[in-house]
């Protein structure tokens, strides 16, 4: 095989690499969210339980991934989660905005869903949303539902 | 009794020997790099035997991976209803773990065996020593640029399996179960991570191609110049070098994922 038919055939292996590279970095991980991180603000939020929330979950308002879990901790002071999120510039949310954890089908991911105020302020950067609704513990929900059909049972 | 004895012994010097002599052929092989610079034709053309060649392979198994996958993944998560999740069984195990192994395996036996038969062949008919009596450094001349071109192709070729195998996925889980394609890439890219997931493979990737590339050369220069030796190490060659991937696999995963 000639110089140059050998050259134009390793060419195409490598840009057949690099296209791989760049398919697996936009399309199949989150680099392009990478791309607006300057633009982001920060918010908290303290739930009683979050349940199987997780660093990186989806915080989306009315069905729309508005942005992201940055950080989980517990507060021992007055013993809650601590729940930051990153939020993307372009989207604003009123003060009296509610966030309650959520999860996506039945057994699915859990997720933040805001719920917009009425507040004619926004949050900004380090803000706080003071209404909060913890997590649906499926648990806790089966054995209320079990206590209720029992209680019907003794009525019968 | 001491024939038994003087055996273990001999056998052990035998093993650190080699350890001793791959490790100096490393370093020689790594000072001779720099020529390959002022020869890049030289690297190009076993670009071309080791990565190029091995390209169908890498395709054919990392798509059928794929595909295998994502079947299996419906299979076990329909039953919870978690069937929007195949793409991230699927992806997240290539990208984590398949990828940067298979390729190091099928490296192994497809580009790793060649490169050891052909430097042996190399030294049996003493093309080798023939070099050394022209004045020309077989190392910089027939190791460095072999040894180059294997550490460059892997991650190449690891990133076209993790793209291929991820497509396969795709293929089956959008076009033979039925699935929304949707979710199929939303899930990837709210879940998988660029540096924990992608990149962490990457540089296993890259690791394994060093390392196999490194026993099918060394296996090659040092091979006993028969032919009955040239076999031995060609097999030697695949052995410890899959054998090399997998365990360094579990140091590495263990290392980076943090258990």
């Amino acid at each position: 095989m000639n110089t140059r038919n050998l050259e134009i055939t390793v060419g195409a292996f490598v840009v057949l690499a690099i296209l791989a590279m760049v398919m697996l970095s936009l399309k199949v991980s989150n680099l392009a969210s990478y791309g607006a991180q300057g633009n982001v603000y920060e918010i908290q939020a303290q739930f009683e339980n979050i349940g199987g929330l997780k660093v990186r979950s989806p915080v989306s308002a009315g069905g729309v991934r508005v942005g992201k879990v940055a950080d989980i901790s517990y507060n021992n002071e007055q013993f809650t989660a601590v729940v930051t999120m990153q939020l993307e510039g372009a989207y604003k949310f009123p003060l009296d905005t509610s966030a309650s954890i959520l999860t996506a089908g039945l057994l699915g991911e859990q997720y933040v869903g805001l719920e917009p105020g009425g507040d004619e302020e926004y949050l900004v950067q380090g803000g706080e949303i003071e209404l909060t609704q913890s997590a649906l513990v499926l648990e806790r929900v089966i054995g209320q539902f079990l206590f209720s059909k029992a209680q019907e049972k003794q009525g019968e | 009794m001491f024939n038994w004895l003087q055996s273990i012994g001999h056998r052990t010097f035998d093993r650190f020997s080699r350890v001793g002599r791959g490790s100096l052929f490393l370093w020689q092989c790594l000072l001779s790099l720099t020529y390959v610079f002022t020869k890049p034709i030289l690297l190009i053309r076993q670009l071309y035997s080791v990565g190029v060649q091995t390209l169908l392979i890498i395709l054919v198994a990392g798509l059928f991976v794929g595909m295998v996958l994502a079947l299996q993944a419906y299979i076990v998560l329909v039953d919870f209803g978690a069937e929007e999740s195949i793409s991230l069984m699927v992806s997240l195990s290539i990208l984590r773990e398949l990828g940067p192994v298979f390729t190091g395996l099928l490296f192994a036996g497809r580009a790793g065996s060649a490169l050891t038969a052909e430097i042996g062949l190399m030294k049996s008919t003493e093309q080798l020593s023939g070099m050394e009596m022209m004045a020309v450094n077989p190392m910089k001349y027939i190791i460095a640029p072999r040894f180059l071109a294997g550490v460059i192709s892997v991650p190449l070729l690891t990133a076209i399996f993790m793209a291929v195998a991820v497509l396969g996925g795709y293929f089956v889980a959008i076009e033979m179960l039925g699935q929304y394609e949707g979710v199929f890439w939303s899930q990837l890219q709210i879940k998988v991570d660029f540096y924990e997931d992608l990149m962490n493979g990457m540089i296993k990737s890259l690791v394994f191609g060093f390392v196999v590339v490194w026993i099918a050369v060394f296996e090659g220069y040092d091979c006993v110049p028969t032919s009955e030796g040239l076999g031995q190490a060609t097999t030697r060659t695949v052995v410890h070098g899959s054998l090399a991937v997998l365990g360094l696999d579990f140091l590495l995963t263990a290392l980076m994922f943090n258990v």
